[in-house]
């Protein structure tokens, strides 16, 4: 740098020196240091022993030291509730893409009487929030008599995500083009067999983002399980998580490192896959 | 699109279509109707009593000591609505825009901002709850450190922090989600508008206010709509940062425990009153679609069209 220049650097304030790109590189640094500390703190101080993490909670720990993730798998549930919430999630999953592309498909490939209406009874339930409904939801499982049971998460989770799959998806159906349709009609090919040889391996990016958009806040979910489930070995992981917190209060290292296990599986599914998580997590609000 | 001529594929539409209607109707419309029935009657526990009308409606509104609760209640999910709007959509704006200039890195800070969204919002309530522990908690830890200790205090143990140190606790959990939309949207904005701009002003300020800020507008609509639905229906964090109970002395209560807490009971009063409780939801859910609705159209207006 010159003279003249750094004698040009040296009046200016700092929005001169850095410039506005400079000025904009540095928020956005500071907010990823701010997004990333609380996990990487996490992570650390699940390696550590509680006396540890008191002393000094920002020290690279013993990567090798894992006592206390061998006491979570062996002294607690833990793995019961993972378990569980791949039961859950997986089994609502498979209902919701399965229910979902069947009525999108009737909606977005054939022209019948009410069909917009029925759209519309589906987008009705985008928009309701369904907690404020949880007195008669738990009145109908019991009804049911499936309270305390798994299968009343995996029918509300159902419910609650066929609105967004339906909707993302009869729109793309509606997009696909006719010729190969029509061409296996006049072959005689019957509906069905149309619709699952032909269309349906095409609409598998739909049912990617449609998929992402409701795995992550079923994988998630905590209200339901309180309300529904109270036997310990059927919890999800963040329900379970609650009593696991609340056993260990004193352990902290059990402590992170058991919100370390909890967070690990969709953090690492994100990295991986992070272009298809925010496409999918944000197509709801994005045109 | 072939049309309907036979009753065999009349047959196979419904066998498509009632399968999943047949949930929707189940599990989300009837519960959601049934709710607005259940307001009308008194309960004994799970047993259905007598009509009486708007009488639990009347008890939650005016009738002590609900009457105080219910406006407690209210005005804090109305502080929350308020400091959100802020901390998570006005920052997300901001982020956005920095985002959207394509600086080295944008791609790996764009992972990092929405990293937080995806995890579950119990381990965020939980860590936070953690960080915010008034002695051993990394908050208070790194305010000694940088010679600040004077501001370290018991965050959530005091009811002048409490509900702040949980919203921001939110703020850090969802600024993702905002930024990536409105970063959608100006990544919309045609490059023509912007170079005209750009031979206009060289006022980044005038940039941002006259031609960014309109037109992601209808970015604005929905993540404004959403944050308002979403802190009218707060639940996780006040429950597993404040309690059931909304401590310290109802400090961090918000509306979706108290509904919560009226409707199931909690430890303390152990008595559960559907009939208070479906007045609450649907007094809540009332309020929710109105405001929603009137902000929503409002927003819309002013949307332009490219």
């Amino acid at each position: 740098m010159s003279a003249a220049a750094t004698d040009y650097y040296d009046r200016k304030g700092l929005f001169a020196t850095l410039g506005r790109d400079g000025m904009l590189q540095i928020i956005l640094i500071a907010n990823t240091v701010l997004m990333l500390a609380p996990i990487i703190i996490m992570v650390f101080s699940a390696f550590k022993t509680t006396p540890e993490i008191f002393k000094s909670p920002f020290g690279i720990p013993d990567f090798t030291q894992v006592a206390n993730f061998v006491k979570i798998w062996s002294e607690t549930n833990f793995l019961r509730y993972l378990l569980n919430s791949f039961v859950v999630t997986g089994a609502s999953m498979v209902l919701i893409l399965t229910l979902g592309t069947m009525a999108a498909y009737a909606l977005g490939r054939y022209a019948f009487t009410g069909s917009s209406f029925i759209l519309m009874f589906f987008l009705a339930g985008l928009t309701l929030p369904l907690k404020l409904a949880i007195i008669p939801l738990f009145m109908l499982m019991r009804d049911l008599s499936i309270l305390n049971n798994q299968l009343s998460l995996i029918f509300v989770y159902t419910a609650m995500g066929l609105p967004t799959t339906v909707f993302i998806m009869t729109g793309f159906i509606r997009s696909l083009p006719n010729e190969l349709e029509d061409a296996a009609r006049m072959d005689g090919a019957s509906e069905a067999r149309i619709m699952w040889a032909i269309m349906l391996p095409l609409v598998r990016p739909a049912m990617v983002i449609a998929g992402i958009q409701n795995v992550v806040p079923i994988w998630n979910d905590f209200f339901f399980p309180l309300v529904f489930i109270q036997n310990d070995s059927l919890k999800t992981l963040p329900q379970g998580l609650t009593t696991f917190m609340g056993e260990y209060t004193t352990d902290w290292g059990v402590l992170f490192s058991g919100l370390t296990l909890s967070a690990a599986p969709i953090i690492l599914i994100y990295i991986v896959l992070s272009k298809q998580f925010i496409a999918g997590m944000t197509s709801g609000a994005v045109k | 699109m072939p049309q309907l001529r036979m009753t065999g594929r009349g047959l196979w539409i419904t066998a498509l279509i009632v399968p999943p209607l047949a949930f929707v109707a189940l599990f989300i419309v009837y519960p959601i109707v049934s709710a607005f029935a259940y307001a009308f009657f008194d309960w004994q526990g799970l047993k259905r009593l007598d009509f009486v009308g708007l009488e639990n409606f009347h008890t939650v509104l005016f009738v002590e000591p609900y009457r105080s609760w219910t406006i407690n209640a209210f005005k804090n999910n109305v502080i929350v609505f308020f400091a959100l709007m802020v901390l998570q959509n006005g920052l997300g704006f901001i982020l956005a825009y920095a985002l959207w200039r394509e600086l080295p890195g944008a791609r790996f800070h764009r992972i990092a901002v929405f990293l937080p969204v995806v995890l579950s919002t119990i381990i965020v309530a939980y860590l936070f709850k953690l960080f915010y522990h008034p002695l051993f908690g990394v908050v208070n830890i790194t305010l000694k450190g940088i010679g600040l200790g004077w501001l370290a205090q018991p965050w959530l143990g005091q009811s002048g922090t409490a509900l702040g140190s949980i919203i921001v606790a939110q703020a850090w959990h969802m600024v993702g989600f905002p930024t990536l939309v409105f970063l959608a949207g100006m990544q919309r904005i045609p490059s023509e508008i912007l170079d005209a701009v750009r031979m206009e002003t060289e006022s980044e300020w005038v940039k941002i206010t006259k031609i960014v800020w309109p037109l992601v507008a209808p970015s604005a609509t929905i993540v404004f709509t959403l944050l308002f639905v979403g802190a009218f229906n707060w639940f996780e964090l006040p429950y597993i940062m404040g309690g059931l109970d909304g401590s310290p002395f109802g400090s961090t209560d918000v509306l979706g425990l108290y509904f919560y807490r009226t409707a199931f009971g909690n430890v303390s009063a152990g008595q559960q009153d559907f009939g208070l409780g479906s007045a609450l939801a649907v007094i809540i859910f009332i309020f929710i679609a109105i405001v929603a609705g009137v902000i929503t159209t409002r927003l819309r207006a002013r949307e332009i069209q490219l």
